[in-house]
């Protein structure tokens, strides 16, 4: 995959996982996913691929990945992965050989710990930057090696951001929402499984790679996992010493400060301008 | 003289007498009864009480002295000078540190902020049960020589006793004005040029060198958007480590996160880097801290192998591969209404649309409408601000015409500034707006939108001198825009 294309093909890939519905709870595409997806098949001449790590022949995995299939991908290809923790190592072996120029990922997993690491781990191991919660791709240039993307910036803004190739970038809700999937086009897709225990026989650094992380998973064991409680509303704390002060702060009535009132239209238009200026918003 | 008490009848048939010339009122003279008594004027003291009875405050409490009309005058004045000086925690040689990344939007601490530093403090002076090893370990990672410095610290000291220091990171300037309330015990303050743009990977970098020399027990960012969740997910990939995000509670050494999206939680051991959500621990509100600044460790002369790789992490440089190309500038009306930061809001008191749509475009507002608009076609459903519509969080929000339903109300309660136009100054609007402006809105509006105007052609006047000075004397004019657009852009940002 690395060698130079005539064409100055971009080879994009995308990372897809299974989600989960926050009612139901039925598996269904992951959102950011999907959106990470819509992204890649909107960049015109690219090599497109997806990539799933999990476990083959899974019911759920399957039907999620045909709602992949069905927004128009001809292949998906499912890193077969026996247990959930291996996914890292499986996938920095496998890019390893032929890193992409552009890896599009979701912020965090809709299932499990959802802890957000896998594109901060894959960019460090595969030596890519990283970009978080991009909306959109500007324009890529191969030959100059740079990208520029749209950022996500908190109130709706936008950052633009030129970035060099080879790249990971996690996708932002704020993104073009995802097309439908067509039932049709799932049927046509297809599902690739690689076997990654041939892989892991293949690198022999496979173990040094992540000791720590492999490490974490089986303190995993420990963890404790509810359903999640609703959060305790923070309560004003009244730090009196006296019970007269108890006594007053519970009697104090609230200081509404009543606003300014202003008949005059020339005199209201400058105080509006004012607090305009002062808020920063003009 | 004798100090035998004589009864004035005159003066006291003038004190009972409110209509002779010379009658003083009440609680402003000394009273004295038949028998020569001072007597307090239980008329002129106290105040009312919630159901409407009459409460004396007798405890003697400074505010106690306000209602007491004899030492008013004096009293309110001391209670007005008095401001309370809370006590000093000073940390002079701390056993470990617990490091904060604070988001530090445009120089301030936020509310997170504040959560956050909150937390650190309690894990730094709470008293230690069992040292977590395996989660301090572990956020070593390829570097030995930073456990060596921390055992070497705790030698000799009892484990219960051992106390830590919260060290706050910023990065650019702070403009925060009070920063010794917040609970920082030492500050690290990274400034320049290069932190006024966006820089993760200069940032993680400038982190991790410090992580390697004070080596801290924990390390703490806000879960925020305003970058904390991106840095500390940075950092602990760099550390080949991982983080807990979405800490909600921490108790002792157990540590309640959401996972699964919010759909769980987990309860775990405690970890070395944690991204907490807001309110994850009650701010610090009882003490002052000494805000000094970190004097950073010297880096330690090799004398082991182990000591090359410190000095290599340290020394380490990065490849900048992220530029920075300024903000984007975003149609308002394409901004979801929930997250705008500025909402210019119509309803059943505007006559004009036009001027009103006109006014938004000029102002750069986002457009809401209340459900009156809506339900007469003015305005798109989406746009509808309230309890029924979409619940706003803006900076700013102007009501044009809008009286206030209580719908409305509930949608607009996080509203930090409310503008109130009406011609009605009796409305709930009015009541809740910080400014109201009574009269014809179209009017006011065309008056608003003249005062840009002046100001838009000032600005224009001032930005085409500028640039004759500058052709005039340098050639570098045509790096200034730029320029300008790099150093506006963390403003622009948080607008």
């Amino acid at each position: 995959m690395h060698k130079q294309t005539v064409e100055d093909n971009v080879n994009i890939t995308v990372l897809v996982s299974v989600g989960e519905h926050p009612l139901s709870k039925r598996p269904r595409r992951a959102e950011q996913d999907a959106r990470a997806l819509e992204i890649g098949l909107n960049v015109p001449d690219t090599n497109l691929q997806v990539m799933h790590a999990g476990a083959a022949n899974n019911v759920q995995t399957n039907t999620v990945l045909k709602d992949y299939l069905g927004m128009g991908l001809p292949e998906i290809k499912l890193l077969n992965i026996p247990h959930e923790n291996d996914s890292l190592t499986a996938l920095i072996n496998t890019f390893d050989k032929n890193i992409p120029d552009i890896l599009l990922t979701g912020i965090r997993a809709e299932t499990g710990e959802s802890s957000g690491m896998t594109p901060y781990v894959l960019s460090e191991k595969l030596g890519m930057a990283l970009v978080p919660s991009i909306t959109e791709i500007l324009c890529i240039n191969k030959t100059a090696g740079y990208a520029e993307l749209l950022q996500a910036l908190p109130r709706g803004q936008r950052r633009k951001i030129s970035v060099k190739l080879p790249f990971v970038a996690t996708v932002d809700m704020a993104a073009q929402a995802p097309r439908q999937s067509a039932f049709g086009a799932a049927m046509r897709g297809k599902i690739t499984v690689i076997d990654t225990i041939a892989a892991h026989t293949d690198s022999a650094g496979s173990a040094s790679i992540s000791p720590d992380l492999t490490n974490c998973e089986t303190l995993q064991a420990e963890w404790k996992i509810t359903p999640a409680q609703p959060r305790p509303k923070r309560l004003k704390i009244i730090k009196a010493k006296t019970a007269a002060d108890r006594f007053k702060a519970a009697t104090a009535k609230a200081q509404g400060g009543a606003g300014k009132v202003i008949y005059n239209n020339q005199e209201a238009a400058d105080a509006i301008f004012k607090i305009l200026k002062d808020e920063k918003v003009l | 003289m004798s100090n035998l008490f004589r009864r004035d009848p005159r003066a006291q048939w003038i004190a009972r007498n409110r209509l002779h010339p010379l009658h003083v009122p009440e609680g402003q003279l000394v009273q004295r009864g038949p028998t020569g008594l001072l007597r307090k004027n239980v008329h002129a003291i106290g105040f009312i009480g919630p159901n409407g009875l009459k409460r004396i405050d007798r405890s003697g409490a400074a505010g106690s002295f306000k209602q007491l009309n004899r030492q008013s005058a004096q009293g309110s004045k001391s209670a007005a000078q008095e401001e309370i000086v809370l006590p000093l925690h000073k940390v002079a040689n701390p056993d470990f540190y617990i490091l904060v990344v604070v988001d530090g939007v445009s120089g301030r601490l936020s509310s997170h902020d504040r959560d956050i530093l909150g937390l650190a403090h309690k894990l730094a002076t709470q008293p230690a049960t069992i040292e977590n090893d395996a989660a301090f370990d572990k956020g070593t990672g390829g570097n030995e020589a930073r456990t060596g410095a921390g055992v070497d610290a705790g030698v000799g000291v009892d484990p219960g006793e051992r106390t830590g220091a919260v060290v706050a990171v910023f990065f650019d300037t702070i403009t925060e004005e009070k920063l010794d309330t917040a609970g920082i015990d030492r500050l690290v303050n990274f400034e320049g040029n290069e932190y006024q743009q966006y820089n993760p990977e200069k940032r993680c970098a400038d982190l991790y060198k410090l992580v390697n020399q004070i080596n801290p027990k924990h390390i703490l960012f806000p879960d925020s958007i305003h970058g904390g969740a991106d840095l500390g997910r940075r950092l602990a990939a760099k550390l080949n480590t991982t983080v807990a995000s979405n800490v909600w509670k921490v108790n002792g050494n157990q540590i309640v996160c959401r996972g699964s999206a919010g759909k769980t939680d987990i309860t775990r051991p405690i970890t070395n880097i944690m991204l907490a959500l807001e309110e994850c621990n009650e701010p610090v509100s009882d003490t002052r801290h000494e805000c000094k600044v970190l004097e950073q460790p010297l880096i330690p002369l090799p004398k082991q192998a182990s000591d090359q790789t410190l000095e290599q992490a340290i020394t380490n440089t990065y490849e900048q591969k992220i530029t920075d190309l300024g903000n984007e500038s975003v149609n308002p009306n394409d901004i979801n209404l929930a997250e705008a930061g500025f909402i210019l809001s119509g309803g059943n008191g505007i006559t004009d649309w036009d001027q009103f749509h006109h006014a938004a475009a000029i102002l750069g507002a986002t457009e809401g409408a209340s459900r009156v608009a809506v339900d007469d076609g003015f305005m798109p459903r989406e746009r509808q601000v309230g309890a029924t519509g979409t619940w706003v969080t803006a900076k700013v929000y102007i009501a044009v015409g809008i009286s206030g339903a209580i719908q409305h109300m509930q949608g607009i309660a996080q509203c930090e500034k409310v503008i109130a136009i009406n011609t009605d100054d009796s409305c709930d609007m009015v009541k809740r707006a910080d400014l109201s402006a009574i009269g014809d809105s179209s009017a006011i509006l065309a008056a608003l939108l003249d005062l840009v105007h002046e100001q838009k052609s000032a600005l224009k006047g001032n930005q085409k001198r500028d640039q004759k000075n500058n052709n005039a004397t340098s050639d570098t004019s045509g790096l200034t825009p730029y320029r300008a657009t790099a150093k506006n852009a963390p403003e622009a940002q948080h607008a």
